[in-house]
């Protein structure tokens, strides 16, 4: 399950006692429901379902473990599994 | 003291802002609709005699004869509306065998209540593009069914073209090694549907790809070895493919990542959960072409505006005959497959 | 699009995979419990990137397709009603219940109504006060959040009119039943990452030592369920069976805790049936008592209905992985996607679906 897609905060507003954005997906932008993101900033991307937003997206940790992945062939020695006794 | 009814009444209504049943009667309404509509929009000395049906020449040869039903809701989109899309929609249905379209019938059933603006807005749009397309529309039909018992117009038509002597183009007819080459982005008209359907914007001003591929086809045809042609309407891309790969037991290797579709259409697809390899188009084209003669034939088709965007994408193989095997974006393998019915939206 | 694009590069996907070949040495079979992850897998042809030693077994991560019959049932019934407006995600649409699917429901008349956001609803039920607007609220409990607020906003803004027919199933008892059977192949999860999202693994935790098996919360583009992949094999390799977290960039150990909170007020753990498994145990939500005004199951009161599954349907084992599509003898013939008889056909992720889809041509298939 779960078709969630990230998506940049681009505008902030109240509507029905609900915070609420627009969300920049790039290309098109659409409005999704804010309330389970703590204090959401302009700029921030967040993972959107059904027209929610569930977590913000760590762009540090996308960062971090993105840059792992490219230096993979260089890690080979370091990372070498150890053999099941 | 007798008197004489006359059974009429005294001040009929002529002047109308909505289409009634009277309009679909075959009475006075109906022939001021054609005289005051249709007419203008679609004139040609066939269509004047006002017979029952169109008497023309037609030089000797084959001819290739297609008909197609729009009932597309909203009648007016980004890019075009249903006028243009039934008059591009019977073009292109002919093009794509290698003939030169040259007549179209039109019939119309609108329901009742539909606001007289709005069926002009559609034959005028039909007008420019049959007249962009160099196709006449030559004869045609009004019907008026009561309120809801259709959703605003359905438009049939029916197109007759000639096919050049020498032409033999048909999906049976992909070969071993022959390059598949698509004639733009994928998904646009679809994805305008869905989009005007929702209210949603694009900033970068979507709309969909309607368009007549005759001269498109001519240019291809001229340039090199053109082997299938196809239209990927409803259904997509994807379906044409499967379709060919069948008709011409023979297998096609897609590349993934060469299939081009614009930024707002993948968005749209991503949040929709949806395959732009099936979504619909209205202005593009597959083809497959000789090898040899593939440079060429891009090269002459990017040099006219609906062929601005053609790419190759993939080529026709001896293996996996009747399958289309994708290379997908991360160099795995899959099989396209045609989906039961349409795409749903999903979550899951 | 920014957060996609770079997770299917690949040149990326080349490295993860040689890695992977790298440091298999032996079979192994892992679960990706998550539909939108087997969709991926599908999608992009994974399974075909990796070593003939990893086997990808397909979960029963797709809530519609376990969804029981008894609920499909249900929720035509409601449907066909004259008074209802009933709103779907698009995905519960082709799933037949006992009579039909909702498309047919549809064509008799109904009023069944695609929505993409639980709140499109709310807004429909305004728009109709004199019909009764009902929702289908199924899904794992990353929907959950989304499914309790509408029925909330409901409550708080007055909306009388609109019900939740509420169908949520759990992934950790699923997990923890999958590992229970006693003929389980299973030897590591791919943890389903926008349920984590929501939920964190907290959950997870005491599950991996228990049944010493590996699960790596992981995500769903290619890079994702690649590198997720590898992270498991690496566990299976060095004989540990631990917790991990490839989807750091969405998924935190405690999850969404405003969520959470919000899943609390409104819902509560009951048990559940799973199309083709049978009820799993505080497998499910429902709406608590507080909200039994806008409970759909309670305001239409349509009692017991019975709904057998066809006896000839082996789906509870094909989702538990203990047998393969083709084992089953109604498999292509009585049971197709167009007439599927259990979950695992009825959905294009089912592993049902996907083998008679792609699984059918698998020899022909290049092989890595």
């Amino acid at each position: 399950m779960c078709l969630a897609i990230p998506g940049k905060i681009v505008e902030l507003e109240e509507k029905s006692c609900m915070r609420m954005g627009r969300i920049d997906y790039g290309g098109i932008t659409r409005e999704a429901c804010l309330e389970y993101i703590a204090d959401p900033q302009i700029g921030e991307y967040v993972m959107v379902h059904v027209g929610f937003a569930i977590s913000k997206v760590d762009a540090e940790e996308a960062a971090r473990t993105y840059q792992y992945l490219a230096e993979m062939d260089q890690l080979e020695e370091i990372a070498a599994p150890e053999p099941e006794p | 003291m007798s008197t004489s009814f006359i059974l009429s009444c005294p001040l009929p209504m002529t002047q109308h802002k909505t289409i009634v049943l009277g309009h679909g009667s075959g009475g006075r309404l109906t022939a001021q609709l054609v005289q005051d509509l249709f007419l203008p929009a679609f004139d040609n000395p066939a269509l004047r005699k006002l017979d029952d049906q169109a008497v023309l020449n037609v030089a000797p040869g084959r001819i290739a004869v297609t008909t197609d039903s729009y009932v597309v809701t909203p009648l007016f989109f980004p890019g075009g509306d249903i006028g243009r899309l039934a008059v591009n929609g019977t073009v292109n249905d002919l093009a794509m065998s290698g003939a030169r379209p040259l007549y179209l019938t039109a019939a119309f059933i609108i329901e009742e209540g539909l606001p007289l603006e709005d069926l002009r807005r559609v034959t005028q749009s039909m007008s420019e593009a049959a007249a962009e397309a160099s196709v006449a529309v030559v004869t045609g039909d009004t019907k008026v069914v009561n309120r809801g018992c259709a959703d605003r117009l359905f438009i049939t038509t029916a197109g007759v073209g000639l096919v050049p002597d020498g032409i033999s183009i048909s999906a049976s007819n992909a070969r071993t090694g022959d390059v598949v080459i698509v004639s733009g982005p994928i998904g646009d008209h679809g994805i305008t549907i869905w989009s005007t359907r929702e209210g949603i914007d694009f900033a970068g001003g979507l709309k969909s790809d309607t368009a007549p591929l005759h001269a498109l086809v001519e240019t291809m045809i001229r340039a090199g070895d053109v082997h299938v042609l196809r239209d990927p309407t409803r259904g997509g891309l994807g379906t044409s493919l499967c379709e060919i790969a069948a008709s011409s037991s023979m297998g096609i290797e897609l590349d993934a990542n060469a299939v081009p579709v614009r930024e707002e259409v993948t968005a749209a697809c991503e949040i929709l959960g949806m395959d732009p390899m099936f979504v619909a188009n209205e202005g593009r084209l597959v083809a497959m072409v000789a090898e040899s003669s593939a440079e060429r034939v891009l090269r002459a088709m990017r040099r006219l505006p609906h062929g601005r965007d053609a790419c190759r994408i993939g080529r026709v193989v001896a293996e996996h005959a009747g399958m289309v095997l994708v290379k997908t974006e991360v160099g795995g393998s899959r099989i396209l497959d045609v989906p039961f019915a349409e795409q749903l939206p999903r979550i899951c | 699009m920014k957060y996609v694009d770079e997770y299917r590069d690949r040149k990326m996907a080349d490295k993860i995979v040689t890695e992977i070949h790298r440091t298999v040495t032996r079979p192994w079979a892992i679960m990706e419990v998550c539909g939108g992850q087997t969709h991926s897998i599908v999608k992009y042809g994974i399974d075909y990137l990796l070593p003939k030693e990893v086997e990808l077994v397909h979960g029963p991560g797709c809530p519609v397709c376990v969804t029981p019959l008894e609920m499909i049932d249900r929720a035509h019934a409601i449907a066909r009603r004259p008074d209802v407006i009933f709103c779907s995600f698009g995905d519960m649409l082709r799933v037949p219940g006992s009579n039909g699917d909702l498309f047919q429901v549809k064509a008799g008349g109904a009023d069944v109504r695609i929505v993409y956001s639980p709140l499109d609803c709310l807004r429909i039920a305004v728009a109709n006060p004199s019909r009764k607007v009902v929702f289908f609220a199924i899904g794992f409990e990353t929907t959950a959040p989304a499914n309790a607020m509408a029925v909330w906003q409901a409550r708080a803004q007055g909306i009388r009119n609109f019900s939740a027919l509420v169908s949520h199933v759990l992934v950790p008892p699923a997990i923890a039943g999958i590992l229970e059977a006693p003929e389980n192949r299973v030897q590591a999860f791919l943890g389903p990452g926008h349920v984590c999202a929501v939920m964190g693994y907290r959950e997870y935790e005491p599950i991996a030592p228990r049944y010493r098996t590996p699960i790596v919360v992981t995500g769903f583009e290619p890079l994702d369920l690649l590198e997720g992949t590898l992270m498991a094999v690496r566990q299976l390799e060095q004989g540990r069976a631990e917790v991990e977290n490839q989807y750091g960039r969405a998924v935190s150990p405690e999850g969404n805790l405003d969520a959470q909170r919000m899943i609390r007020r409104v819902f509560e753990v009951c048990d559940r049936g799973w199309r083709g498994i049978g009820v799993i145990p505080n497998s499910g939500y429902r709406l608590n008592d507080d909200f039994r005004d806008h409970d759909a199951e309670r305001i239409f009161e349509l009692g017991f209905i019975h709904a057998p599954e066809p006896p000839i349907c082996i789906s509870g084992q094909v989702l538990r992985g203990l047998k393969k599509p083709h084992d089953c003898p109604a498999f292509g013939c009585e049971c197709t996607p167009q007439s599927p008889l259990g979950a695992t056909m009825v959905s294009a992720e089912g592993a049902c679906a996907a083998y008679y889809n792609y699984g059918r041509h698998l020899v022909t298939l290049p092989s890595q």
